[in-house]
């Protein structure tokens, strides 16, 4: 029973490091299109030649999605600018572009956005101070749980084993 | 042990309710404006021509930095915008109001097309102040713009002293004004 118990423990816990390792996932995403060469769509259309994108030019891609995979969208509800299709994302997504190959790093990118919106644009806000809580609360909430889950079962068994069927 | 129980089970449960209630009570997609008190990003942007045909008067592009010394009304607006249609009386009511002390308003396009933007400012009696453009919504992401309307206000010395996210009334600007003007003045 006591597995059981850390199984389950086991199971919860791994939930927020599988969460850590988005933006890791996010970033080794492999980039078919870059938004520059989608841009040059109508010049494809119009019969021009493709346009092979250089392997820079996919590293700076790879480089922005994964600075807009951090940041909200403002003008949606909890999607990164990554992920959002409005035409604010793409323009965003163009800003942090632009700073990138300017020679920016991506943590001066994201100071830049929380100078303009505050700590809001982060999705996932820095682990100090008040924001420990979201951190931290969760972890002590599934600690205490567990704790009152193991005495209980504990003190049943304990009481199956005092008092016989009748 | 009963009483306890229930002891405890109040003790952990009022304060996650107080938390919910509190929720509930808050928007969700208010963004606290974290610009003011900060120098106002600087912009040269392209105006608008209201009328195509008629021949250039003034500079075509507006500088910020040229208008050190005003207090500077700065709204972002499309012709899509349902809430600017409401607001912009009380804009261009606060444009004539302060156009003798020196308070410059711009509007700045977001997101529209120039054909629309006239139609609607024809619509709602004509260029009351300039409009600029903004392509690639540049200087809107520099001014942290969640929406529009967005209402910026800046004091004699190029800081950013109010923004509002949303509709803004007479009464809101001509208070915002006068605190920016005199706050330019105690600075003096």
């Amino acid at each position: 029973m006591r597995l059981g118990i850390i199984v389950l423990a086991l199971l919860v816990f791994g939930a927020p490091a599988s969460a850590e390792s988005r933006a890791g996932t996010a970033g080794a995403r492999i980039v078919a299109v870059p938004e520059a060469a989608m841009q040059g769509g109508e010049a494809q259309a119009q019969g021009a030649q493709v346009v092979t994108p250089s392997a820079a030019e996919l590293e700076l891609e790879q480089r922005t999605r994964e600075v807009a995979s951090q940041l909200r969208c403002p003008v949606c509800q909890g999607v990164s600018i990554e992920d959002s299709p409005t035409d604010l994302a793409r323009d965003m997504r163009n800003v942090i572009r632009d700073q990138l190959a300017a020679g920016r790093s991506p943590e001066e990118v994201k100071a830049y956005f929380i100078s303009k919106y505050g700590e809001w644009v982060l999705l996932e806000p820095e682990p100090r101070g008040f924001n420990l809580a979201v951190y931290v609360l969760p972890i002590l909430a599934l600690a205490g749980g567990t704790g009152l889950v193991a005495a209980s079962v504990r003190r049943w068994v304990r009481q199956g084993n005092e008092e016989p069927q009748p | 042990m009963k009483l306890r129980s229930v002891l405890i089970a109040t003790a952990v449960a009022l304060p996650l309710l107080a938390l919910f209630l509190r929720g509930l009570g808050m928007d969700p997609r208010y963004i606290p404006p974290a610009i003011p008190g900060q120098p106002a990003p600087p912009f040269e942007l392209e105006r608008m021509a209201y009328d195509p045909e008629a021949e250039p008067s003034e500079p075509t592009s507006v500088r910020l930095d040229d208008y050190l010394g005003h207090v500077v009304v700065v709204n972002f607006w499309a012709s899509w915008c349902i809430p600017c249609r409401q607001e912009h009386p009380a804009l261009v009511a606060a444009a004539e109001r302060y156009r003798d002390q020196g308070v410059v308003f711009f509007g700045i396009l977001y997101q529209d097309q120039v054909r629309n933007a006239r139609r609607w400012l024809a619509e709602m009696g004509g260029e009351a102040y300039p409009t600029l453009l903004d392509p690639g919504s540049r200087t809107a992401i520099d001014y942290g713009l969640t929406g529009v309307p967005e209402t910026v206000i800046i004091d004699r010395d190029g800081i950013v002293s109010y923004k509002r996210n949303g509709v803004v009334t007479l009464d809101l600007l001509v208070r915002e004004i006068e605190a920016a003007l005199a706050r330019s003045e105690e600075a003096a």
